[in-house]
């Protein structure tokens, strides 16, 4: 028995080490540990401060369970010991204490809430974010003339500049159909923020580098709420203004037979009755899917879950149950809609819209 | 077989000396009665959160009879006094007084519920469903579960009559009737309640 | 208290439905109104429950042991980890409580039973009746598949509004229904019960038993019963909400409508809130009899002890939003909630340190009551300091709804309710059943069950702060999130594995029947002077008490510490039948009307999924059987 107190002790504190240490890998794409912009290294200096504390109380605690058991147990004493009460000086101080380091951990706490609450920066880029079952939407309101960008579940970002992110639910203000509560999470760029139907919330984000920073939905709404996932792509300064203009620019062309075919079949199906293609001219700029006008430049599809491959895309249109299950967009597939070469038609066309 | 005067009976359980001096189902009945206070603070609560949503529905202005209301108010209340005079009756041994008034106040009370039944008939005619907006929602919520409760008071008040009738009620157990009494009243100051919150205070 | 008189004349028996007189035999089971053998009869449903929750969690452990694991999908994956939740916290945790509050209070109180048992009876049966409501929608249109926690508006518009994936609004529908009526029939026998031992303890104690002698158990169940009572309206009224929106589009939560979904998560976290310390408390209170038996002193800072779970209970009131923290209350909101929240971690404290206190200086016997005693202070401390990290707000937008805030509550939870609710089981068994549990089964139980849950639920502290957020049915490769979750899920089949040395413990220790005598473990309290088991009627002499610790002082009277045998509270040859010969103590019968008045619920429950005819005729059967119920229980004497 006296022994075993120890080695658990000592491989707990083995998993906090082994934590710890794999902060910081390149392979933990979500990890809260690594902040990698002013938003999140701002809350993970309270971490640092609140962390050690409960450390030190941890071992401090445990150490004294573990000292009274090695050093109180019975040795077969006749009488029982003496019949302590209590300890009154001790109770206030273990009271009073413990109370003290709780402020000590509130004012920077309470300090640091009012400094993330305040309006945007002056030079802020204003994203309005609307999440759905089961993806996000991107807005770009203030990134230039014209109508604003709209893109699914690829934020770009220019580095260097806050990203003032408004998550607007209230359903008077948006044409899009509000759904359910949804989170907007890329834990290395900031904390989560709540998309609630019937208010607007706001937070900021920032990236210190180039790079894709991962995220996902955080608050449970339904059946692929796992798969609701997204990535804030960050550039600098010049090539974000590169993406802003290509993303101005209208849905590509087909350039052969088969992308034609594609694009006709696109209309056929009434894909348009959810989906965008800014310029063509059947576009109705319906908002229930994503806008694919520039569907060729992500890199994963589907809330950001699938590779943007053709064979992913040919299950995906033929039977999108059978890859998220809940996704609101019926299927196309043999024996429903289009035959096989008819889908490679319109996955090619999907593929050609960079 | 109706009795004037009460007969001690082999059901009366001689109750055990309690630690607080009052007895168990006295002692229960107010607890009971604090979870109460909850369950229509909740309620209470959600109609304060959501009397200005009217959705283009009635509001309360626009769609309460507050004459009508109050002499509902004054029924109820003065259900409240026949209750008092029922348990007055029962404590001195006059059971058909008891049941003049325990009667009176289950019929004062049933009075109550059909002018809610009456009233709500007429808001609906007048547009205002359960589902037209959250106000409307919370309003029937509220008013609904007091009135059901109003309604197991009232089946109570008949047992405690019948019960009566059948010589099983007397000064030796009138705690029975107190107990059922204090149902009552904090069923009536719920009522006041609603009636000041909800009815007086937006329209006045 | 003193025995029940005698009716003076013998009572006429009823002619029809005659009521029932065995109290011993299978049968007596159904009509007992005896709190012992409600308390077993609570004790080993909630045990059953508690596997069947456990199944649930190897089920998610098992899905999430890898990436884009196959063996649940979203749709049973989401309803798994809900009735995981559910059954845990509603038919787990609380009636594993509820059957220690039933047995044990009256005893410890040195009370012949409590105020209301046939009140008593009713809250087993309904709690009964709930569980299998809820469980029933497996045999229909499936599981509520929302969360225990169901947010607005996803419980009213659902996973699938489209109809393309088969849980359409129908279902969907169907599903919210078991959940919000199941819980409220649950509610319902929280509610009796907390009247029920409120009542108790306020009139029933025995003399000499002031409030500031009972034992800290008790003031823990006092605590626990007044935040059950206020507590259970908050969540049925949201029910009510709930089952309205849901089935005739009232729009309390509806966003389109002028609804607010942030309602249906105050008024679920008012409630939600002190339900955590419902959960708790009663475990704090069996780890303050455990430690002071084992260590053979007091508890250090009675006084403490009862003021600090005092004040949880008050506190805990005003610190619901800090499950809010993300949902945008504003900064003024949320500091505030994070002050209360940090705040209550004083009280809280000050129970690991007097507990600590109470063995420094003991002579500690580590007997298997006493290692989960312990496990619990020392895995509740864990789950406390996790919990104070999620009070700073701005850090916690990054630990909430992630594996962080799963690893935290199950500290607090498993490390601290279950362990001390099996070390109750270790504790009371031999007072309860007669017999011993083997010692040695019971060390080999702890080990692996505390090596198993540490590695089970130590990783997800790194898998939350790593980016994994909560209810997700699986997790891509490239992750980082492999390793640990593959640590946690054999770290859960290690818990399974403890459990069934447990339930081997009970079946082989059953066979030896190694007998306990009154007082085999030397303990401090009033319910250790009766028999193992007790009679009926508890003790044939109500004992007086003089001080706290009441049979230690008898016991260790003598000025120098040597130890006074004390007559035991019962004769040996107690008999069968209600202790009638000659000791005058008349116990309340046995009553029929608990269990029907419970059964007419679940019916006129079932109501609620029809239209026009069949929900009238469910709603009048069930309503019929209730009020048939009612009547004859009402009408029906204590004792005949």
């Amino acid at each position: 028995m006296r022994g075993r107190p120890r080695w658990g002790i000592a491989w707990l504190a083995l998993l906090l080490v082994a934590g710890c240490a794999s902060a910081g890998d390149g392979a933990l794409p979500q990890n809260a540990l690594d902040p990698a912009g002013p938003v999140a290294r701002i809350q993970d200096r309270l971490w640092d401060l609140v962390f050690p504390v409960a450390v030190v109380v941890f071992i401090l605690v445990q150490g004294l369970i573990i000292v009274a058991v090695v050093k109180f147990r019975d040795r077969g004493e006749d009488r029982p010991p003496r019949q302590i009460a209590g300890n009154t000086r001790l109770e206030v101080m273990w009271t009073i204490i413990p109370a003290l380091i709780l402020v000590g951990i509130a004012v920077p706490t309470i300090a640091t809430i009012f400094q993330l609450a305040g309006p945007p920066a002056d030079d802020a880029l204003t994203v309005r974010v609307i999440g759905k079952q089961y993806w996000w939407q991107f807005e770009y309101l203030n990134a230039g003339p014209g109508e604003p960008i709209r893109t699914a579940s690829e934020l770009h970002i220019p580095i260097d500049r806050e990203v003032f992110i408004e998550l607007e639910g209230r359903p008077g203000e948006t044409e899009d159909v509000v759904d359910v509560i949804h989170s907007f999470w890329v834990p290395r760029l900031a904390g989560k923020q709540d998309y609630v139907p019937g208010h607007i919330r706001t937070m900021r984000i920032q990236a210190d580098e180039p790079g894709t920073y991962q995220g996902q939905c955080a608050e449970f709404c339904g059946l692929s709420h796992a798969d609701m996932r997204f990535a804030v792509i960050a550039h600098e300064p010049a090539d974000f203004d590169a993406w802003l203009a290509t993303q101005r620019a209208p849905a590509g062309e087909p350039t052969s037979g088969l992308l034609r075919q594609g694009e006709q079949l696109f209309s056929q199906q009434q894909c348009f009755t959810c989906h965008t293609l800014d310029g063509h001219p059947d576009n109705a700029n319906a908002r229930t899917g994503p806008a694919l006008t520039h569907f060729a430049e992500r890199q994963k599809f589907a809330g950001y879950t699938y590779d943007r491959t053709d064979e992913n895309l040919r299950q995906w249109v033929s039977n999108p149950q059978s890859l998220k299950l809940g996704a609101q967009m019926p299927p196309y597939g043999t024996g429903v809609a289009l035959s096989d070469q008819e889908l490679d038609a319109l996955v090619a066309y999907l593929q050609s819209l960079d | 077989m109706a009795t004037d005067a009460y007969t001690a009976k082999e059901a009366d359980v001689i109750h055990p000396e309690t630690a607080l001096g009052i007895s168990n189902p006295k002692l229960g009945m107010w607890v009971f009665i604090g979870s109460e206070c909850l369950f229509f603070g909740a309620m209470i609560s959600t109609y304060l959160l959501y009397v200005g949503r009217t959705q283009d529905g009635p509001t309360p202005v626009s769609i309460f009879d507050i004459p009508f209301t109050s002499v509902s108010t004054f029924i109820l209340l003065m259900s409240s006094l026949a209750m008092v005079l029922a348990l007055a009756a029962v404590q001195a041994g006059d059971m058909r007084r008891f049941r003049i008034w325990i009667l009176a106040t289950a019929l004062l009370g049933a009075t109550f519920l059909s002018g809610q039944f009456y009233e709500f008939t007429i808001f609906v005619a007048e547009g205002m469903k359960v589902e037209t907006s959250p106000f409307t929602s919370s309003f029937y919520m509220l008013t609904s579960f007091h009135g059901l409760h109003v309604a197991i008071g009232v089946l109570m008040l008949v047992a405690l009559w019948a019960t009566s009738m059948g010589g099983r009620i007397g000064p030796q157990n009138s705690e029975v009737v107190e107990n059922i009494g204090l149902y009552w009243h904090f069923v009536d100051i719920v009522w006041i309640l609603i009636f000041t919150v909800i009815y007086l205070i937006p329209v006045g | 208290m003193t025995a029940i008189a005698d009716p003076t004349k013998a009572v006429a028996r009823r002619p029809f439905f005659a009521r029932p007189t065995a109290t011993t035999g299978p049968w007596s089971w159904f009509t007992t109104v005896d709190h012992k053998k409600i308390g077993i009869l609570y004790g080993v449903t909630a045990f059953t429950f508690f596997i069947v929750g456990g199944l649930e969690a190897l089920l998610i452990r098992s899905q999430l042991v890898r990436p884009n694991g196959t063996i649940l999908d979203e749709n049973l994956y989401n309803q798994i980890f809900t009735m995981h939740g559910l059954t845990m916290i509603f038919f787990a945790v609380m009636p594993l409580s509820a059957a220690f509050f039933n047995y044990l209070l009256p005893l410890m109180i040195g009370a012949r039973d409590v105020a209301f048992p046939r009140l008593n009876a009713f809250s087993y049966w309904v709690f009964l009746a709930a569980g299998l409501f809820l469980y029933s929608s497996i045999l229909f249109e499936g599981m509520p598949d929302g969360g225990w926690f169901n947010y607005a508006p996803l419980n009213i518009i659902g996973p699938d509004p489209l109809s393309l994936a088969g849980a359409g609004p129908q279902i969907h529908q169907a599903r919210m229904l078991y959940y919000s009526m199941g819980l409220q029939i649950a509610g319902i026998a929280s509610l009796a019960s907390a009247v029920n031992f409120i009542v108790t303890i306020l009139n029933m104690r025995a003399p000499g038993m002031t409030l500031m002698r009972m034992p800290v158990f008790v003031w823990m169940t006092f605590v626990t019963s007044f935040l059950l009572l206020f507590a259970m309206p908050v969540i049925g009224i949201a029910l009510w909400q709930l089952m309205l929106s849901v089935r005739w589009e009232v729009p309390f939560f509806d966003a389109t409508n002028g609804g607010d979904p942030v309602l249906w998560q105050h008024m679920f976290w008012l409630f939600g809130h002190p339900e955590v310390y419902i959960l708790i408390l009663p475990a704090f209170g069996i780890v303050s009899e455990i430690l002071p038996t084992f260590a053979r002193k007091p508890i250090f800072g009675y006084a403490a002890m009862v003021f600090s779970g005092i004040a949880i209970g008050f506190m805990g009131w005003g610190v619901w939003a800090h499950h809010m923290f993300t949902v945008g209350l504003g900064p003024v909101a949320n500091t505030a909630f994070a002050l209360t929240t940090m705040f209550i971690a004083v009280p809280t404290g000050v129970k690991i340190f007097n507990w600590i206190g109470t063995l420094w200086g003991g002579q500690l016997r580590f007997k298997t009551p006493m290692l989960f005693g312990i496990g619990l202070v020392a895995m509740f401390t864990i789950g406390g300091l996790s919990g104070v990290t999620h009070a700073v707000v701005p850090h916690d937008t990054q630990q909430q709804d992630t594996y962080y805030v799963v690893a935290h509550f199950h500290y607090v939870l498993f490390g601290g309710a279950i362990m001390g609710l099996f070390g109750g089981v270790y504790y009371w068994w031999p007072k309860i059943f007669g017999w011993m549990l083997d010692d040695r089964l019971g060390k080999v139980h702890f080990w692996t069950m505390l090596v198993g849950f540490n590695l089970t639920f130590g990783p997800m502290h790194i898998l939350g702060l790593n980016g994994m957020p909560r209810r997700i049915y699986r997790y891509d490769a490239g992750m980082g999130w492999d390793l640990w979750n593959l640590v946690s899920t054999v770290g859960a089949f290690l818990i399974a594995a403890s459990i069934l040395v447990f339930m081997r413990n009970v079946a082989s220790s059953r066979r030896q029947k190694v007998p306990a005598g009154n007082d085999p473990w030397d303990a401090r309290t009033v319910e250790w002077m009766t028999s193992s088991p007790p009679p009926p009627h508890n003790f044939d002499e109500v004992p007086v008490i003089t001080s706290r610790d009441e049979l230690w002082h008898r016991k260790y009277a003598g000025d120098d510490g040597e130890k006074v045998p004390v007559p035991a509270g019962a004769s040996q040859d107690h008999g069968e039948h209600g202790g009638h010969e000659g000791h005058g103590i008349h116990m309340p019968d046995p009553s029929y009307f608990p269990l029907i008045v419970a059964a007419g619920m679940p019916i006129a429950a079932y109501g609620t999924f029809y239209e026009g005819p069949g929900m009238v005729i469910l709603l009048a059967i069930g309503g019929a059987i209730t009020l048939f119920g009612i009547f004859g229980w009402v009408l029906e004497p204590t004792a005949e």
